[in-house]
């Protein structure tokens, strides 16, 4: 070991939950200045490591050493957040208060009489704000900051407790191209500043963009420390995955869609008020369609107007039959099977089980007289556990004990249980892991071979390369259109507005 | 510890670790359809207790069938009838207090339309219309409240509150502070239902049996009742998912509301009026059982087969209570007491926590 002690060192963690071993061996060691990532598989410890490493979770058995020091007592969360903070996916902030109250939350700036003073506090955060350089006014509340914001805020609190170390979890799930590249140019300004991050990501290529080194974690342990240059991608992903094999390539083998095949989806002129104006598309049998663009380009409320969940004016079609615009009923009965963009919020029911949320759609397939047969629910349920490579325990495991990747894949055999003639998904990847991501796309491919089409709504560059055809859509317009083996630089550049050919 | 890592460096474990860091249980399909199944029946053990505190109490009399029947499970038929209906509306995601009001207010009203002395309505109206009229204004309170929290968007605990408040005026009004009594002349459903009996039991009790077993099975095996379940654990998955949020929100009120309509109706057979303040005070006992039942107040979560268990709980409580002759002053306090013990067995018993 070099003189000076890493920043944060991990070593032999253990932590069981009743007979689920959580994690069996982890180790990490992080140095000081350099943003390090942690990948692994949904489930294969990181989240359990990121509670051990910020105190808010007692290894059953190993040692954290910040600096070469042991580790607080779990207790002294105080002591903790001095040493280590974490940034997660899902807001840690209080949407009532604003941004400068979020920031003194508990350690608000006393004024006369030892009461709180509000001006002072106000003050003290514009200072804090404009130190990390993070345009946001104090004074705003924090239900109304963006993603971006948000976690900037996040950050620049953990900063003023003292902490060097910032955990970011999956920062960049929820944030679009442009938000991406600003969050990044801070973190390395904020790296330059002397901040240690720990990145944590699906996105394989954001790894290789801002970190120098990575560890990679599966089934419980931690499996190999590299320097991002010693880890090419392939290494990364059989890393990832444990397999010598690495992961294929989605759709590459598609057959190309003959010219006279059906046309299984028409709209017509659709325009979703405020969002979408006079779009025109055709998808054939056969076919998948992607639908590119920004959070303000409309493509999300576009598909929510397809399932039904928006009114919208237009006509669409499904095999030459118009689908009544407004009620979900109308569309699922009319032949459009929908995945929700996400799952945490309309995908499933988190306390109902697997069989249930997976024949949501088809329950009155399920028995006579609107009676729904246990048995025959489960039996179908059975079915689409196996096809889709479901990992639960059976149909009676409630979704919301499942991974990200197995409940997104249990949303998936929703959609697809009702036998839809067209498939419109939104962002069928969000946040899973490479190899749940492959059997997702997987079963998208594998539908669409022959008589369904599919609508594949979508801003990751993975998701769009099944696509047979890819749309861009701009300020609620179709600008562009792209057959497979699109270039991905000027596709990016319409996705964002910035090319020479967009309106 | 070197065994474990192996296993799992050769063989990565069949159930997921979720995300949140809270790990998946893992556990073969029958182990777990039989906890579930168990879960249901985790306040048994309870009334077995207390069924035998209240033999020891008073052997000579506690355990024997006129006792329990029309001492404890007569009384506890009109509860156990608004805790159904409470159940149903707490499991689709919302609330009813106006339920307490609803078992006063709707057969006041359809009695008044018989024996009123005034001629509002043209009245007095035949005895049959009592059934009919009660249900009918049951059944609108419900359309009401639905349409305030499902059209016009407002909280389910407020609108239900002011009606509760509401109803309970009216109420007033009608009776006239006074009682309609000596009913079971004059009305002859008031008189069956408090009087009939059917192989030995009063027929509220075969009421309350029949409605639960309806209830378990609609609740269980039917699209409708599955649908409920949806709509309360996550109503915007539910909806992407086809159901129609809106209409199950509504048919679920208006039947809650028919439901204590007609126990109200039951209890004023047991009692062969109407008081002015029939009902009064029974919500809270009506969520103490659910609860105790585990039936969530957050919703989509509970069985009514727990909630029955949580009525039979309190109401043999209740009557040991009066067995070991605790002074009526201070019975409302032990009760308290009691239901917040009760609270805690079934939090324990069932582990799951209560929000």
């Amino acid at each position: 070991m070099d003189t000076q002690q890493p920043l944060v060192q991990a070593t032999g963690i253990v932590k069981r939950f009743g007979p689920t071993v959580a994690l069996a061996d982890g180790n990490l060691t992080v140095h000081a200045g350099e943003t390090h990532a942690l990948v692994g598989r949904n489930g294969a410890g990181k989240s359990t490591l990121v509670g051990v490493i910020t105190g808010l979770l007692k290894p059953d058995a190993g040692e954290v050493r910040f600096s070469g020091e042991q580790g607080p007592a779990l207790g002294d969360r105080a002591a903790w957040r001095e040493r280590v903070a974490c940034v997660y996916q899902y807001p840690s902030v209080v949407k009532e208060l604003t941004v400068a109250e979020n920031l003194f939350l508990d350690r608000q700036p006393r004024g006369r009489f030892g009461l709180i003073s509000p001006s002072r506090q106000r003050k003290q955060a514009a200072e804090l704000l404009d130190a990390w350089s993070v345009p946001v006014s104090p004074d705003l509340p924090a239900a109304e900051l963006t993603v971006e914001q948000r976690q900037l805020v996040e950050i620049a609190s953990a900063l003023s407790l003292g902490a060097r170390f910032v955990i970011l979890d999956e920062p960049t799930a929820q944030l679009e191209g442009r938000a991406i590249t600003r969050l990044f140019d801070k973190l390395r300004t904020l790296q330059d500043a002397g901040v240690t991050f720990l990145f944590i990501s699906h996105h394989l290529s954001e790894i290789y963009e801002i970190c120098q080194r990575v560890t990679v974690f599966r089934d419980a342990r931690h499996i190999v420390t590299d320097t991002v240059a010693n880890m090419d991608r392939d290494k990364l992903v059989a890393a990832m995955i444990g397999e010598a094999r690495g992961l294929v390539q989605v759709g590459a083998d598609r057959p190309a869609v003959p010219d006279t095949a059906e046309p299984v989806l028409e709209l017509a002129g659709v325009t979703v008020p405020g969002h979408v104006t006079e779009v025109d598309l055709t998808v054939r049998r056969g076919e998948i369609v992607g639908v590119a663009g920004s959070a303000a380009s409309g493509k999300r409320q576009l598909a929510e107007a397809l399932a039904g969940l928006r009114g919208r004016t237009g006509a669409v079609s499904v095999a030459g039959r118009k689908v009544r615009p407004g009620t979900v009923r109308a569309a699922l009965d009319g032949g459009i099977g929908y995945l929700p963009g996400d799952r945490n919020i309309d995908g499933f029911v988190g306390g109902l089980s697997v069989a249930e949320n997976a024949t949501m759609t088809i329950a009155k397939k399920l028995g006579p007289a609107g009676m729904v047969l246990p048995g025959k629910r489960d039996a179908a349920a059975r079915t689409m556990i196996a096809d889709l490579d479901i990992h639960t325990s059976g149909p009676d495991q409630p979704v919301g004990e499942l991974s990200g990747g197995n409940a997104q894949k249990v949303v998936m055999a929703r959609t697809l249980a009702s036998d839809p003639e067209v498939i419109v998904l939104v962002q069928p990847t969000a946040g899973v892991d490479v190899r749940s991501k492959e059997s997702l796309l997987g079963a998208v491919d594998e539908k669409t071979r022959e008589q369904r089409g599919a609508l594949l709504i979508s801003d990751e560059l993975d998701d769009l390369r099944v696509c047979d055809r890819v749309v861009v859509m701009v300020g609620g317009r179709i600008v562009a259109e792209h057959t497979r083996g699109w270039d991905e630089n000027m596709l990016v550049a319409e996705i964002e507005g910035i090319s020479e050919h967009s309106v | 510890m070197s065994t474990v890592s192996e296993t799992l460096a050769k063989e990565p474990p069949v159930v997921e670790q979720s995300d949140s860091g809270k790990p998946a249980k893992s556990g073969r399909p029958s182990n777990r359809l039989r906890l579930a199944k168990l879960r249901d029946l985790a306040l048994i053990p309870p009334i077995i207790v207390v069924l035998i505190i209240g033999y020891s109490i008073n052997p000579d009399v506690f355990l024997t069938k006129s006792y329990l029947v029309d001492n404890v499970l007569k009384y506890q038929a009109v509860l156990a009838l608004l805790v159904l209906a409470e159940a149903l509306v707490l499991i689709v995601g919302k609330m009813d207090l106006s339920l307490e009001s609803t078992v006063g207010f709707a057969p006041a009203i359809a009695v008044f339309f018989v024996v009123g002395s005034t001629d509002f309505l043209g009245t007095p109206w035949p005895a049959w219309t009592v059934l009919p009229v009660t249900l009918f204004f049951g059944a609108l309170v419900g359309l009401f409240n639905a349409f305030m929290i499902v059209k016009f968007k407002l909280s389910a605990f407020m609108v239900t509150l002011a009606m509760l408040i509401l109803l309970r005026g009216l109420q007033l009004a009608i009776v006239g502070g006074a009682t309609m009594s000596n009913l079971a002349k004059k009305i002859p459903v008031i008189d069956d239902l408090g009087s009939t009996r059917i192989i030995g039991m009063p027929v509220s009790i075969w009421i309350v049996i029949l409605s639960f077993g309806v209830g378990i099975v609609v609740l269980g095996y039917t699209r409708a009742g599955r649908s409920i379940y949806a709509v309360g654990g996550n109503a915007a998955a539910a909806r992407a998912a086809g159901i129609r949020v809106e209409r199950v929100i509504f048919i679920t009120l208006a039947i809650a509301s028919v439901l204590a309509a007609f126990a109200g109706l039951m209890l004023a057979g047991q009692l062969g009026a109407v008081s002015a303040t029939m009902g009064d005070g029974m919500i809270f006992k009506v969520f103490a059982a659910a609860v105790i039942g585990g039936i969530m107040l957050d919703g989509g979560k509970g069985s009514l087969f727990g909630a029955l268990t949580g009525v039979l709980l309190l109401g043999l409580l209740e009557s040991v209570l009066v067995l070991a002759q605790v002074d009526p002053l201070q019975i409302q306090a032990v009760y308290g007491l009691v239901i917040l013990v009760a609270l805690i067995i079934a939090r324990v018993t069932s582990g799951k926590a209560q929000d």
